[in-house]
């Protein structure tokens, strides 16, 4: 076990690496001009040069990503216009348009980004599996249909639209904005109600019928007849025997899931003005912030392959007869 | 359901068992109706099943996939959902009443008086909890017992049905087991409350022969040791031979004989149980072509009018008018042994089978 997950550590260290090459490579050897860029309108020849030095544009291609994945390793110095700018371990780059190092700009955004998606995490898996169970057990009733009729209509509806429905009319809920947890758990979770309910509410319809579908299969299988014989409770037969079963593939999706929604809460932190990574890579996108993008690609790829690892761990929790190595 | 080929028996000269004395039916089965209502009409899946079984005797119930035997076996453990099924007509176990028994009541009836075996025991435990675990849960379900002694009553259970090195085994899940050991596992868990009435629903299908010999064995034993009613369905003639006091050959959701072992398996009276002991290959002798029962077993949504096997019946001619296809025959004694019972419009059916069918049995 331990072996295993050793192994699965490095290679995923190795996709990691992999993937920052190719985004280096499609960043920043394209045929633009960041310097320019930077540099802005007013620029001078001297300021444009002292840019590129900095960033070591004149550098080869080999060179730059060298000293990037060295100053991850134990940091580097940017050197602008006659000041230098310390830049520690792990060195994600500079970001000259914020006048920050992105390690810290990504440190101060993803705490804003986890608390989003962990919070409306636990909506979507309570409200979904619950419904989702409920309807197995009412399958082909009118209950079921509408269930089954309200994911429908919730999942038609686009996302961006829903949120602003949420935004726009739920105005009982507290103001959204971001406060951090470690200084009053309670404002931290006022101003992230709004955007928990919305994320939660949107993704049950698809947990509720993943789960129903699930718990439908589960239901049916001839070990649940056999706890039904055994002369316990309908709930007991339902919540301990079927649920466990019927909940392992949608663990598999959920790990998935959460890793998709750590990269991608643009929307929902756009709509209610949180300062997650999401708002951090889009402003970045805007300006051509290629450090700061740079470290977006970084912890995308780091939260999916760890998110993969940790369903490949849990599975193993969840099903003793599935054995790693 | 599985839909297996009669299989041979091997042993059917045994010597019966203690008399068919008038003992008290400890289980007692009248005018069974289960019905499911489809999209595609009405299933009569069992249609006026009668049967009682004594204590410490065992009744296989024999036919073939869809003549309702698991159906009905599910209907006594009050296993069918209610809002899927429906059920009339009388199940009584130890003089209680089982159809339309409160769900809490049930509860208590299901694994504490009654308890079943399924078929397969790969898919009919739960994969991901502990044989002990499942045991446990039974035993506790019925017993108000801490953990640890209802873990000793599950090692105790593990060691009666021969399972080595009990102790260790409790705390294994059931992929880390034989499929004989499974089943075993399986008669632990069903036994584990003493119950009074033990349902088989083909235990052995699913293991090899030298398995199944030995599960036959040891559900016999423990009978004899628990005392208790079994129903014991298969459509195994030769595990029918073994394990078995009584018989009852289900067709189209009815029961067309019932009666002794070795009057049925020796001299039937109903031509479609002709038809199964015709259908057993011969192990003996130049290699036969089968003879297996033309025709195929009827839809459940429209039973043929009269009697259900008069569209594969062979004899129905000898029936005089068209008595065969508007009239379903009563289950009642047809010979002057009145200890069995047929339901069969033919006179004299000893006769027709000791001069017609007899001489081509293999």
């Amino acid at each position: 076990m331990l072996l295993y997950i050793l192994k699965r550590v490095l290679s995923a260290i190795s996709v990691v690496i992999v993937t920052l090459v190719a985004s280096f490579a499609l960043f920043f050897l394209a045929p633009t001009d960041p310097a320019g860029v930077i540099c802005g309108p007013r620029c001078t020849p001297e300021r444009l040069a002292d840019i590129e030095a900095s960033l070591d544009l004149n550098e080869p291609p080999i060179n730059q990503i060298g000293a990037y994945m060295k100053g991850i390793v134990v940091g580097r110095e940017y050197s602008s216009g006659g000041t230098v700018r310390e830049c520690a371990a792990p060195c994600l780059g500079y970001s000259y348009t914020l006048g920050q190092p992105v390690t810290k700009l990504l440190g101060a955004a993803l705490p804003v980004t986890i608390s989003i998606v962990l919070g409306g995490a636990v909506v979507y898996l309570v409200v979904g599996i619950l419904t989702g169970t409920i309807a197995a057990q009412v399958r082909g009733t009118s209950l079921d249909k509408l269930v089954v009729g309200s994911t429908l209509v919730v999942q038609s509806i686009p996302y961006f639209v829903f949120a602003l429905l949420v935004a726009l009319y739920a105005t009982f809920l507290p103001d959204s904005g971001y406060h951090p947890f470690t200084d009053n758990p309670l404002t931290w979770a006022s101003g992230l109600l709004a955007a928990w309910l919305c994320v939660g509410l949107t993704n049950a319809a698809a947990y509720t019928r993943y789960s129903r579908a699930s718990m439908i299969e589960a239901l049916g299988q001839d070990f649940v007849r056999t706890a039904s014989s055994k002369g316990i409770s309908r709930r007991r037969v339902v919540y301990r025997h079927g649920l466990r079963a019927g909940l392992t593939p949608v663990v598999t999706i959920f790990g998935i899931d959460l890793a998709f929604q750590l990269t991608g809460a643009i929307f929902t932190e756009s709509i209610f003005n949180l300062p997650g990574l999401g708002q951090l890579t889009l402003r970045a996108f805007g300006q051509y912030d290629l450090p700061v993008l740079m470290g977006g690609v970084l912890i995308g790829s780091v939260v999916l392959v760890v998110m993969n690892l940790v369903v490949d761990i849990a599975y193993t929790f969840l099903d003793p007869r599935v054995r790693l190595g | 359901m599985s839909d297996q080929s009669i299989q041979a028996p091997h042993t059917v000269s045994r010597v019966p068992r203690t008399p068919a004395a008038n003992e008290e039916a400890y289980l007692e089965v009248s005018d069974l109706q289960v019905q499911f209502p489809t999209a595609d009409g009405l299933v009569r899946a069992v249609q006026g099943l009668s049967y009682s079984v004594p204590l410490r005797r065992t009744l296989a119930i024999v036919g073939e996939s869809g003549s309702g035997k698991s159906v009905s076996s599910m209907a006594v453990m009050g296993l069918h959902d209610r809002r899927v099924a429906r059920i009339a007509g009388s199940i009584k176990v130890g003089g209680r009443e089982i159809v339309n028994m409160s769900d809490k009541e049930l509860e208590g009836y299901r694994g504490g008086d009654a308890a079943m075996i399924f078929q397969d025991p790969q898919s009919s435990l739960h994969p991901y909890f502990t044989i002990g675990d499942q045991i446990m849960e039974s035993y506790r379900a019925h017993n108000n017992v801490s953990k640890r002694k209802a873990k000793d009553r599950a090692i105790d259970m593990l060691g009666r049905v021969g399972i080595p090195n009990p102790r260790r085994r409790v705390d294994q899940y059931p992929h880390e087991f034989s499929g004989g050991m499974r089943q075993r596992a399986m008669i632990a868990m069903a036994l584990v409350n003493d119950p009074k009435l033990l349902i088989a629903d083909e235990p052995t299908t699913a293991l090899d022969v030298t398995v199944q010999a030995q599960i036959l064995d040891l559900i016999s034993d423990l009978q004899r040791d628990f005392g208790s009613a079994v129903v014991f369905i298969t459509h195994d003639l030769g595990v029918v031979a073994e394990i078995a006091d009584d018989i009852l050959v289900m067709y189209a959701g009815t029961a067309i004989e019932h009666g002794p072992v070795n009057k049925i398996l020796g001299e039937p009276l109903h031509p479609y149980a002709w038809g199964l002991l015709e259908s057993i290959p011969a192990l003996t002798g130049e290699p036969q072509p089968l003879h297996p029962i033309p025709g195929s077993p009827p839809s459940l949504l429209a039973v043929p009018t009269g009697c259900p096997f008069h569209p594969r019946c062979e004899f129905k001619d000898r029936v005089g008018g068209d008595l065969c296809t508007t009239l379903k025959p009563d289950l009642i004694p047809r010979t002057g042994d009145l200890g069995r019972t047929s339901r069969c419009h033919l006179k004299e059916p000893d006769k027709v089978f000791e001069t017609e069918v007899l001489p081509r049995l293999p």
